[in-house]
């Protein structure tokens, strides 16, 4: 009996002491793995960071320097005077967020049409705003683009602001949420006599605000970064927005690194700010544009 | 009878009310979508049977450009190349992505802050993560080309060579969209409960079992969004290669859309290009539509 005891024991601690040195092995293997891919994630992003800071001389020597050797904000003063890089920002700006407050507004007017009105035909048209969502825009693109032109919008702001404004799914996010709505909030306002009109806006619209400001955050970002649509419908240089802007100047001067990386830079200032400092909203906000 | 009829009056008059307030909710938004999004479906095709360019007006020919298309060797290398960006970067970033969000999703310290820090492309425009990643693949003075040289590894052209361009964007391509399907994926990942883990556990089962048979088939929907969401944008892939490459050299990495808007935008060839758009879209359509029958089949 003791004998048994004795040979299975040792075995047993050491079993379980493999099983535990397997287990550090692997907990130092994810931390490892982590780090990499943490690293292959911001090294680019810190590597555009110090390069606006670099002269043009330094930029462009070879073995690369990793921290630039003086912080200088030449690079700023020379991209805010040389181009009129103060319009560039204002255009992305104003655009974004008009085209935010705007289109929150509207989706939340049909999200409550379509979650808390009673009408005829309104399930159908529900399905059909979500069977918009299947439409790639690469279809839209050149028909947009002709009636803007046939408008007499094509390179003013209304060519970037109103086609930006419809969008099946912040309606379909607003609706999901004026559906969980309490019945009780809408009756008292009711039988005081409030309108449906009053009614959204006096109480559904204030309550939905935690929901609308993290649509603004992604709606804003998602304008802010926009590049495409902008390209094609504005020509001149006082109606170019960032993102077109310093992807010109990386066409024109593609040799001027210090000065692409510091318009870069730029650009993605606001994105890091919003990140920084309302991340709860950003990263709920892809998390609902999972929901689908 | 008498005291019926108003109230019934009067509720009309407050449900006839509420028709015409949903209707003018909806309107504008529904006009919008109308003008911008459904309508343009329509006109495209409608573009697409006309000979229209900058020098010549609208001019009806019928399925002319269609023919056209079907004989235009860079129209199917376009798809060629298009069909090739997709295969590699569609397994990949699925692969990566779900393999990131188990990796963060385990419950170790300092995981949120990974978590954090993976998402940070997410909020990049393409257009900045472009021009960064263009400076880092400069065969001159870039940062990679200096990493590689370390290792004794020569220069590379990355998107300067035939060869290494389509490969380089689509490196470029993950990196920015991996963090976004991450969180995707992290979301379906905290909607499977615990227990089913620990049950397997008793069970006997090892992680990789449990991970095959609890955490892949219960993610099967969050999968389906995932792969009909990075399908349709990597048949559409526009900015990354159009700041890269401008779809060169040669033609290398001309994807399709950058074949459309080179012809719709700086050749003006409005009809053609409408009927290459049109052409996509079928493509895109039919995919997306396999995909949903190939899911529902087999759950």
């Amino acid at each position: 009996m003791q004998h048994a005891f004795d040979i299975r024991r040792p075995s047993r601690v050491r079993a379980r002491r493999r099983r535990s040195t397997a287990k550090v092995l692997g907990t130092i293997g994810v931390y490892a793995l982590c780090i990499v891919i943490a690293l292959i994630t911001l090294v680019p992003l810190l590597w555009m960071i110090s390069g606006s800071f670099k002269t043009a001389a330094e930029i462009s020597q070879y073995p690369p320097t990793f921290f630039p050797s003086t912080i200088s904000l030449d690079n700023y003063v020379e991209v805010f005077t040389t181009v009129p890089f103060l319009r560039f920002i204002f255009n992305s700006f104003f655009v974004a967020s008009t085209v935010t407050i705007v289109a929150l507004l509207l989706h939340a007017m049909a999200a409550y049409a379509l979650a808390r009105l009673r009408f005829p035909g309104r399930n159908i048209m529900f399905y059909a705003i979500i069977a918009t969502l299947m439409i790639p825009f690469s279809i839209t693109l050149i028909p947009s683009f002709i009636l803007i032109r046939s408008l007499g919008w094509f390179d003013t702001y209304w060519a970037l602001i109103i086609p930006a404004i419809p969008n099946a799914f912040g309606i379909f996010l607003l609706r999901q949420f004026y559906l969980g709505l309490p019945d009780e909030l809408e009756d008292a306002a009711r039988i005081d006599g409030d309108t449906p009109a009053g009614i959204f806006w006096h109480i559904a619209l204030p309550l939905s605000q935690p929901i609308l400001a993290t649509l603004a955050v992604f709606f804003f970002l998602a304008n802010w970064n926009n590049y495409l649509w902008p390209l094609i419908v504005t020509q001149s240089p006082e109606m170019r927005v960032i993102q077109v802007a310093i992807a010109s100047f990386a066409g024109e001067h593609t040799t001027a690194w210090h000065l692409i990386m510091t318009g870069s830079t730029l650009a993605a200032l606001p994105g890091l700010l919003l990140y920084l400092f309302l991340q709860r909203y950003l990263i709920e906000g892809v998390k609902l544009s999972g929901l689908k | 009878m008498s005291t019926n009829a108003p109230r019934r009056q009067r509720l009309s008059s407050r449900n006839l009310r509420e028709r015409i307030t949903g209707y003018g909710f909806l309107f504008p938004d529904v006009l919008g979508l109308l003008v911008f999004v459904v309508g343009p479906i329509g006109f495209a095709f409608y573009i697409s049977l006309h000979s229209w360019t900058a020098l010549s007006p609208m001019r009806w020919i019928g399925f002319a450009n269609y023919t056209r298309l079907w004989s235009d060797v860079r129209f199917w290398d376009s798809l060629q190349i298009t069909a090739l960006y997709t295969i590699i970067y569609v397994p990949l970033l699925l692969a990566i992505s779900l393999g990131l969000a188990v990796l963060v999703n385990q419950r170790l310290p300092f995981m949120p802050v990974f978590r954090a820090i993976f998402f940070v492309p997410v909020v990049l425009s393409l257009v900045v993560s472009s021009l960064m990643w263009r400076y880092i693949f400069d065969e001159r003075i870039g940062l990679l080309n200096y990493l590689i040289g370390l290792l004794g590894i020569p220069p590379q052209s990355w998107l300067g060579s035939v060869e290494l361009a389509l490969p380089s964007i689509i490196v470029v391509s993950l990196w920015i969209q991996m963090g976004y399907f991450m969180t995707i994926f992290l979301a379906g990942l905290q909607d499977i409960p615990r227990e089913y883990y620990e049950a397997a556990m008793i069970d006997g089962a090892s992680s990789s079992t449990a991970f095959l048979r609890i955490t892949l088939p219960l993610l099967k929907p969050t999968t389906l969004f995932v792969l009909v969401i990075s399908l349709i944008n990597s048949f559409q892939v526009f900015d990354q290669v159009w700041v890269m490459t401008r779809g060169g050299p040669a033609s290398a990495t001309r994807v399709t859309v950058i074949y459309i808007y080179q012809q719709a935008f700086q050749h003006l060839n409005l009809g053609y290009a409408s009927a290459m758009a049109f052409a996509l879209f079928v493509i895109i359509l039919v995919v997306s539509l396999i995909q949903f029958r190939l899911f529902r089949t087999r759950a």
